[in-house]
């Protein structure tokens, strides 16, 4: 218990990315969508840091890196899509979104 | 003693402010929420000596993420209560036990693993900083490259998107200026 080893962080990244799973299917709102694709990536990276910790690589940080780099492009052309669907349509809401009618 | 204190604290943080960004219904809630769990991210890369990669969660994140999006909501109607979708349960259903399978994944994985072999080993008697400056500029150049020009690509499309008429400046104009263009505006919704 006093000990943290592996799992202890494993268990923590598996319950952020729960969170994070549970934000992605509730919510509505594409801005909240967002936040919950955040929290997904963040759950992803204390996973990578602590196995690399944990085996002595510096492969996790490197990958932790990238999925930041990822994480940041994703957010400035997503966001950028939002405010132009926005100036259209008025709304954010993922209902909206179905003008293909799938 | 200490590390498993820390741990406890801000796994617990954590979980508490991500709970709170996924469940609140004010946008404002869940990203200053965003923000702090973020922040108590960080404090996991520092437990576990990535300190570089602390930094940049501290940088990136909360300098330029939370900032993106702080200046994302002033174009959004955010002051209302955001609705919430009561979808279809088996779906629902589905997912929940996808992410069961997960986790079980997860806890077995180490297990599968127990022979595996660091490909870039730590380096005796230098810092994180130093030893990720070397795997990176030499193991990783060509994804950082790619990475760079990712990014650059990203901040195109992102000025782009968002930049239009973003040239002509409201407080610049003077009355006459701003009623010609309120008369176009109105023209094109008559015809």
């Amino acid at each position: 218990m006093m000990e943290i080893g592996l799992n202890h962080y494993l268990v923590l990244s598996t319950i952020l990315f729960c969170i994070g799973l549970i934000g992605v299917m509730r919510r509505k709102n594409l801005l909240m969508l967002f936040f919950a694709t955040e929290i997904l990536l963040n759950a992803v990276n204390v996973g990578f840091a602590a196995i690399s910790h944990y085996y002595g690589d510096l492969t996790g940080q490197m990958f932790a890196f990238f999925v930041i780099a990822i994480a940041a492009s994703e957010l400035a052309v997503g966001l950028g899509l939002l405010i132009v669907w926005h100036k259209r349509h008025g709304t954010i809401d993922l209902d909206t979104l179905t003008s293909m009618r799938g | 003693m200490f590390e498993a204190v820390a741990f406890y604290l801000f796994a617990f943080l954590t979980i508490t402010m991500f709970y709170i960004t996924v469940t609140t219904a004010q946008a404002l809630y869940a990203l200053s929420a965003l923000a702090a769990g973020m922040i108590f991210i960080s404090a996991f890369f520092f437990i576990l000596g990535a300190d570089f990669l602390g930094a940049v969660q501290i940088i990136v994140y909360t300098g330029a993420v939370m900032a993106l999006y702080a200046f994302g909501m002033m174009f959004f109607d955010t002051t209302r209560e955001v609705k919430e979708k009561n979808g279809n349960k088996y779906i629902v259903v589905g997912l929940s036990v996808l992410a069961a399978v997960m986790i079980v994944a997860i806890f077995s994985a180490p297990i599968i693993s127990t022979n595996m072999q660091a490909f870039y080993p730590m380096i005796e008697g230098a810092g994180n900083t130093q030893m990720v400056g070397m795997v990176l500029f030499t193991k990783y150049l060509v994804p950082f490259e790619v990475a760079a020009i990712m990014l650059l690509v990203a901040m195109v499309a992102g000025i782009v998107l968002a930049g239009k008429k973003m040239d002509l400046s409201l407080t610049l104009l003077n009355a006459e200026e701003i009623q010609a263009i309120e008369d176009e505006k109105n023209k094109k919704v008559l015809s």
